[in-house]
C-alpha cells in the first residue's frame, strides 16, 4: 500500500520550508481546530457519561431498549460489513482488473452513496419497498415486511457503507496490475487459488482499512436508518437512534452512557486505522 | 519440445498487431523474437503462452508437438512465462516464489514438503541464489529479482520456457552479465525457449536462431550468421547492427551510384554498407571503385577507431577499422579519400537488387 507511505518518504526540501513563525502559526490553528471540534467534544462524552457514576452508566447500558439496540446495531454491522466486503472486493478486482463496457459508469455508481444524503437513501428504500411504495402492495400480500423493520435498516446500511470497501481497494489494485496473477496463471495455479495465494494477500491491508471503516460507518449510521427504521423502541432502533430518543426524553446520563460506546467504537478504529497503516508500510 | 504456429493473426480493434505468421521452433532451441517496439512479438510470446487468444481465423493454429494446444487455457499449458518487470509475488519469499507452481498443483500432482523443499533449493543454486532463500522480492536487485523469476517458470517444469524483454529493465552491465548466464543455463537445461527482445546485440549474442520481425509480419528467420551477414531485406540490414546508406538509382539495368542526384522515386536505389564494411584510400594511392569523400573526424579512444565522412551527397558516413589498419592509412581530418565498399548490399526499393551496379 503505497498511498499512505508515499507522505512519509518524500523528502521535505529546505527551500520549501515556511519561516518559523508561519509553521507555528499553522500548527496552533490545525491543532486549536482540532482540540475545539474533535477532541473537546469526546472529553464531553465521556466525562458526561460516567458524571453521576459507574453504576448509572451501566445500569444504562443494562436496560433492555438499549441492551435491544446494542443487539441490531451488532446484527446490521454483522450483516452487512461481509456483504460490502465482498461486493467491494468483487468490484474493485472487475474495475481494476478489467476493461469492459460500462466500467466508467460502475466507477461512478459506486460512488454514488457518497454523492447522496443519507436521508434520501432511506428515503429510496420507504418508496420501493414502503406500504405506499412500488413493490409495498406485492410485500404486503406475502406478508414480507421490509420498511420498519430489520431488513429495511440491513438493506439501507447496505447501501450507505457500500463505497468504503471498494474506495479503498480501487486505486490499489490498479496500482498493482495483474502481471502477478499472470504470473499466478502461467504456473498452473486456478482462479480460487490466484485469488487466495496472491491477490487476497496483496490487498489485505487496504482491505482490512476498508473494513474498518465501513463497519464504523454501519454502526454509526444515522440518517438513512432513521427514515426506514419507524423507531419501535427495543424493536427497530439502533444504537444511534436510541441515543437520539434518550437524548430528546432529556434522559441526558443514559443518552451519553450510550454515546459513550459509539465514541469508544470510533477510538478502537482509529487504533485500528493506525496499526493497519503501520502494517502496510512495513510490508 | 517443438512448437508449430500456423497463420496466426491478431488485431486490436483497427489495429492488426501479427498478419499470418507461420512459425516452427524446434526442440531444445533458443530462439529470439526480436523487433523494434509495437512489431508484435510480446503479442506472439503471449499467444504462445496463451495470455493473448490469436484471431479465429481459417487454418490458424499452435501445435506443441505435434498436439493443437489452442483451446488449452494458461494453467494446463506447462510453459515458463518470465515477466519484463518479474511479477514475482510481492508477499512472498524467495523461497516461496518458486515453490509456487509446485503448492499449487492438484492434491494428486502435488509433490509432498520435504519433495518442494529439495527441489526449490536446487533451483535456487541452479540460478546461484541459494543465500538469498528467506527474502522478499524488494529487497533483491533487478538481476537477482530475474533469476528468481526463471527460476519460478522452471520449478513447474516447463515445456517450453518463454522470456518477455528478460533484460530490460536492467542496467548495461548487469545485462550483459545475465545474457551470457542465460545462454549457458540453456546449455545445461536445453528447455524449448523463446525470449523477445529489441535489441539486436542480445539476440545475436544469446539465440540459436532469430525471428526478425517488424510490424505484425516476419522479416526473415535464421541463424545470427545469416540473419546479420545475409540479411533478406532492407529493414533486416538497418536493424541488426549500424549501415552507412548511399543513394543512387535504377539505370538501363545497372544500379549506378556515381555522384548525379536521386533519379524518380520508382527507380531509387540504395546500396547499404556496414561501418566496418568500408576501406578508406588515399585518393593518391589507388584507383579503386569507391565513393569519393571528405574526412570529418577520427575517433581513436576505443577498441576500434572510428571515423565520420562527409560524402558527395553531403551525408555522413561512418567507417570503423582496427587500430592496426588505421596505421597503416593514417588519415587526418579535411583529407580527400576514397571509400571502397567491401561486402555492399544493393536495394532497388525494398527488394534485393542482384544485377550489377556501378559506384
Amino acid at each position: 500500500m503505497n498511498h499512505s507511505n508515499s507522505n512519509s518518504t518524500m523528502p521535505s526540501h529546505p527551500a520549501l520550508n515556511p519561516p518559523l513563525w508561519v509553521n507555528a502559526l499553522i500548527a496552533t490553528l490545525s491543532l486549536t481546530f482540532l482540540g475545539l471540534f474533535i477532541i473537546a467534544p469526546l472529553g464531553v462524552i465521556l466525562t458526561e457519561a460516567f458524571r453521576a457514576g459507574m453504576s448509572v452508566w451501566l445500569a444504562s447500558i443494562r436496560e433492555p431498549d438499549a441492551l435491544a439496540a446494542i443487539r441490531l446495531t451488532l446484527l446490521v454491522a454483522a450483516i452487512a460489513v461481509p456483504l460490502n466486503m465482498v461486493f467491494g472486493v468483487a468490484a474493485s478486482w472487475a474495475i481494476a482488473k478489467f476493461r469492459f463496457r460500462g466500467r466508467t459508469v460502475l466507477l461512478t455508481l459506486i460512488d454514488l452513496p457518497f454523492a447522496v444524503s443519507p436521508v434520501v437513501s432511506g428515503l429510496i428504500f420507504v418508496l420501493l419497498f414502503g406500504l405506499h411504495g412500488w413493490m409495498g402492495p406485492w410485500l404486503a400480500d406475502h406478508n414480507l415486511q421490509i420498511i420498519f423493520a430489520v431488513p429495511g435498516i440491513v438493506l439501507s446500511t447496505l447501501f450507505v457503507t457500500f463505497p468504503f470497501v471498494a474506495r479503498e481497494l480501487i486505486p490499489l489494485m490498479t496500482e498493482q496490475g495483474s502481471e502477478e496473477e499472470q504470473a499466478a496463471l502461467s504456473l498452473g495455479a486456478n482462479g480460487w487459488q490466484i485469488f487466495r495465494r496472491v491477490t487476497l494477500p496483496n490487498i489485505k491491508w487496504g482491505l482490512l482499512y476498508g473494513v474498518t471503516l465501513c463497519n464504523a460507518r454501519s454502526m454509526g449510521e444515522f440518517g438513512a436508518v432513521s427514515v426506514v427504521s419507524g423507531h419501535i423502541r427495543g424493536e427497530t432502533n439502533t444504537l444511534p437512534l436510541h441515543i437520539e430518543v434518550l437524548y430528546n426524553e432529556y434522559n441526558f446520563a443514559a443518552a451519553f452512557a450510550c454515546a459513550s460506546l459509539l465514541a469508544a467504537l470510533a477510538l478502537v478504529t482509529l487504533a485500528l486505522k493506525s496499526l493497519v497503516e503501520w502494517r502496510s508500510e512495513q510490508t | 519440445m517443438s512448437i508449430i504456429l500456423k497463420n496466426i493473426n491478431k488485431s486490436f480493434g483497427a489495429f492488426k498487431a501479427l498478419s499470418n505468421i507461420y512459425l516452427k521452433f524446434q526442440s531444445g532451441e533458443l530462439t529470439a523474437l526480436l523487433g523494434p517496439s509495437g512489431s508484435g512479438k510480446t503479442t506472439l510470446l503471449k499467444i504462445v503462452a496463451g495470455l493473448e487468444q490469436a484471431d479465429r481465423t481459417d487454418g490458424a493454429g499452435l501445435l506443441f508437438d505435434g498436439e493443437s494446444v489452442a483451446d488449452d487455457p494458461v494453467n494446463q499449458r506447462q510453459v515458463g512465462f518470465v515477466f519484463q518487470h518479474y511479477a514475482l509475488f510481492r508477499h512472498m519469499t524467495v523461497f516461496e516464489n518458486i515453490a509456487f507452481g509446485l503448492r499449487v498443483k492438484p492434491r494428486t500432482q502435488r509433490p509432498d514438503n520435504k519433495t518442494i523443499q529439495e527441489k526449490v533449493n536446487r533451483l535456487l543454486s541452479l540460478v546461484q541464489m541459494a543465500s538469498l532463500a528467506n527474502r522478499y522480492p524488494s529487497q533483491l536487485s533487478g538481476g537477482q529479482r530475474q533469476r528468481i523469476a526463471l527460476a519460478r517458470a522452471l520449478a513447474i517444469e516447463p515445456k517450453v520456457l518463454l522470456l518477455d524483454e528478460p533484460f530490460g529493465a536492467l542496467d548495461a552491465q548487469v545485462r550483459s552479465e545475465l545474457r551470457r548466464w542465460l545462454r549457458q543455463l540453456h546449455d545445461t537445461i536445453h528447455v524449448t525457449s523463446i525470449f523477445v527482445t529489441h535489441d539486436q546485440e542480445e539476440a545475436l549474442e544469446v539465440a540459436d536462431r532469430i525471428v526478425v520481425m517488424n510490424r505484425g509480419v516476419i522479416e526473415q528467420v535464421g541463424t545470427p550468421e545469416d540473419v546479420f551477414h545475409r540479411p533478406a531485406n532492407k529493414f533486416v540490414m538497418q536493424f541488426l547492427g549500424d549501415v552507412n546508406v548511399f543513394h543512387g538509382r535504377i539505370e538501363s539495368g545497372h544500379a549506378v551510384f556515381t555522384e548525379a542526384p536521386d533519379g524518380p522515386k520508382e527507380s531509387e536505389a540504395r546500396m547499404l554498407v556496414r561501418p566496418h564494411d568500408l576501406l578508406i584510400r588515399r585518393t593518391s594511392e589507388v584507383n579503386d571503385n569507391g565513393v569519393q569523400a571528405k574526412v570529418y573526424r577520427v575517433l581513436t579512444a576505443g577498441s576500434v577507431v572510428k571515423v565520420e565522412l562527409i560524402d558527395h551527397q553531403n551525408r555522413l558516413i561512418q567507417v570503423q577499422l582496427s587500430h592496426e589498419r588505421y596505421r597503416e592509412t593514417p588519415v587526418k581530418p579535411h583529407e580527400d579519400v576514397i571509400l571502397v565498399p567491401h561486402q555492399p548490399h544493393v536495394y532497388a526499393g525494398e527488394e534485393k537488387w542482384n544485377g550489377n551496379y556501378v559506384i
